[in-house]
């Protein structure tokens, strides 16, 4: 008999956290949001524990996405600072244990869904998850500096899905939801990408800032600013919005615009000069404005409800 | 023999344990409420004709 040491890698051992991380819970918290405003201002009603139950079906679709996506980017999360910390870098949990929680959740998810509700649900959810892992992860995000452009459909389906639960289709209503936070992604991540800009490039993701330059960027920011506000007034003429919406979209708009319009006259040197205040907190507003408008949403449809006629649009 | 001194390694496969039991338990009341509500908010009236149908 001899002597033998067992070592313990116990920094590699994952705890069931890690495994709940690959999930990315902190975008699944918006997903669950905007899916549950969607399922609130749609027309008609389902079942409580139905409508709970469509709600756990999409997070669980959009956490398998992101596990999905933290399997394929693997080699870009080991270079970059922000993302090092995730579990696949962190060597907790290996790649393929990522793909097997990727894929079984995501069919499990867009079943159970199109069982517990309807399969036009379950579809757009099916179409969001191909969407993210295949057209964003896996081909424009490494291949052109509008990734985020076309890849932020994927983040903006859920409003879409929630609505589908309940009437079982897609109308201008949902689809201007969709365009919401379709629009609102690129000048959020633009504003992120300005301050983060050393770690895109290292990992050779070909963000605009690395692409074409801070300038362009600050000129994109400023012009799909413009264009998310045309958007997100287009709400107002659906019978979904109401007064608390056109509150929320005259005072956001206002502050996001005048954000774009000040991240616009900067230059590099004045940003790095105060350490990018002005992108920081124009991204930490970009993130009030999208919870803004949907709890407007929200707000207007409970009130609808109870106050019929309560809605100012109704032209579509 | 025994192991007596546990280490972080067993806290965390613990962890894991209770996770997987606590996501299998709620899978079996999910999907136990969802039958439920199926079963008592379908019409009679699909019911016949799903007979019918068969």
């Amino acid at each position: 008999m001899t002597d033998a040491t067992i070592t313990l890698d116990d920094d590699k051992e994952a705890s069931f956290g890690d495994f709940f991380a690959l999930l990315k819970p902190r975008v699944m918290s918006l997903v669950v949001f905007t899916a549950m405003v969607g399922l609130i201002v749609a027309p008609g009603s389902v079942h409580p524990f139905v409508a709970f139950f469509s709600v756990l079906c999409i997070a669980i679709g959009g956490g398998a996405s992101g596990a999905l996506n933290m399997w394929y980017d693997a080699d870009i999360d080991r270079v970059m600072k922000r993302t090092q910390g995730r579990p696949i870098p962190a060597g907790k949990v290996t790649e393929g244990e990522a793909l097997a929680i990727g894929l079984t959740l995501s069919a499990f998810s867009v079943i159970m869904l199109g069982l517990a509700s309807n399969w036009v649900a379950a579809g757009l959810l099916a179409f969001t998850i191909f969407f993210y892992v295949v057209i964003y992860t896996m081909w424009l995000k490494r291949s052109t500096p509008q990734n985020i452009v076309i890849g932020g459909a994927a983040g903006a389906f859920p409003p879409m899905i929630g609505w589908a639960v309940v009437t079982g289709d897609i109308t201008i209503a949902s689809t201007l939801m969709f365009a919401l936070t379709f629009m609102w992604t690129p000048p959020h991540f633009w504003a992120l990408a300005l301050f983060m800009n050393s770690d895109y490039g290292k990992a050779k993701v070909p963000m605009l800032p690395v692409t074409h330059g801070t300038r362009v960027t600050r000129n994109h920011i400023l012009a799909y600013t413009l264009l998310l506000a045309v958007t997100a007034g287009a709400l107002l003429f659906t019978s979904i919005a109401g007064w608390v919406y056109l509150a929320a979209f005259l005072v956001m708009n206002t502050l996001f615009i005048l954000g774009a319009v000040k991240i616009w006259r900067r230059d590099d040197a004045a940003s790095k000069a105060d350490n990018f205040k002005a992108e920081r907190s124009f991204f930490k507003l970009s993130l009030a404005y999208l919870f803004a408008h949907f709890t407007a949403l929200m707000f207007d449809g409970m009130l609808s409800g109870l106050f019929d006629g309560m809605g100012i649009g109704g032209l579509f | 023999m025994a192991i007596t001194k546990l280490h972080e390694i067993h806290r965390r496969r613990k962890s894991r344990n209770v996770g997987l039991g606590l996501v299998l338990a709620v899978f079996v009341v999910l999907i136990l409420g969802l039958t439920m509500v199926k079963v008592t908010t379908t019409p009679i009236s699909n019911i016949g004709s799903a007979e019918a149908h068969n």
